[in-house]
């Protein structure tokens, strides 16, 4: 490891904020990472609870079955770091309002779950906060062909992206590339922040 | 008398829309993203806003999964 570069970026990574929209397989991955990483500022955004489904991918426990998502992240992030500051929403993202939460941070993560909702999330940042950069991801679903995962830059919109997989509903969701996606979202963040890694 | 969709070179149709534009090149997605030169065009204008000759458009569209 090289603790002069660390020491630099570390400060960097503490003053940066990142929203994440969605704590479910994507978001709760790559909250967990960019806690690793030393962000010091998470806006984390969702509706659900923990539900048994979840531990199959999301990064969530036995122990928190029934808990609101928001807040079992934030005890999660809390058992990592209690210095990063945490803001849990537990909301539902409606069409017109779907930017609010996000105003002040620096980076979007779109880690929603349905196609029409992720769609409706991206058009409405690009719209409304057009400054905003916004990291999102399509094609998360089965298994392998990790290689066919690609980021696809357009102005401020950063997808991460696999054109042949097909949506959930008809596919299977599994960790390893849920998580990878997550990561790849995380470790996006981490550039646009940084800057590119030269 | 062409435009560009998606890196793909597309024959440019005067007047036509957004949303006959989605049609012709079978881009039948129901919820897509479309950029016309870089601009984001809200969805609720697909059928009122016309494709400029010579103009480059990305169309994203989003899958299930998260």
């Amino acid at each position: 490891m090289n603790k002069n570069k660390f020491d630099k970026i570390k400060i960097k990574l503490k003053n940066a904020s990142v929203g994440i929209a969605g704590i479910g397989g994507l978001g709760s991955n790559a909250s967990i990472a960019l806690a690793r990483a030393g962000i010091g500022r998470l806006v984390l955004v969702d509706f659900d609870k923990v539900d048994i489904n979840n531990l199959d991918r999301q990064y969530y426990f036995l122990d928190q079955i029934g808990q609101l998502k928001v807040n079992a992240m934030k005890e999660n992030i809390r058992r990592i770091d209690p210095k990063i500051k945490v803001e849990a929403y537990n909301l539902k993202l409606k069409r017109g309002s779907m930017y609010y939460p996000f105003k002040d941070i620096d980076v979007v993560i779109e880690a929603l779950d349905e196609a029409s909702i992720k769609t409706e999330f991206i058009e409405e940042i690009l719209l409304n906060l057009p400054e905003k950069p916004i990291v999102a991801a399509s094609g998360v679903t089965g298994y392998g062909h990790s290689d066919r995962i690609v980021t696809k830059r357009l102005g401020n919109l950063y997808l991460c992206y696999d054109k042949y997989a097909i949506s959930s509903k008809d596919d299977v969701l599994m960790a390893p590339r849920v998580c990878l996606i997550a990561n790849w979202e995380a470790n996006l963040a981490i550039e646009i922040i940084l800057g590119e890694d030269k | 008398m062409s435009i560009e969709v998606n890196g793909r070179k597309v024959d440019w149709v005067e007047n036509e829309t957004i949303k006959q534009l989605l049609k012709r090149v079978k881009y039948t997605f129901p919820l897509v993203v479309v950029k016309i030169n870089k601009e984001v065009i809200p969805r609720k204008d697909f059928s009122n806003v016309v494709v400029p000759d010579n103009s480059k458009i990305d169309v994203i569209h989003m899958i299930s999964g998260g």
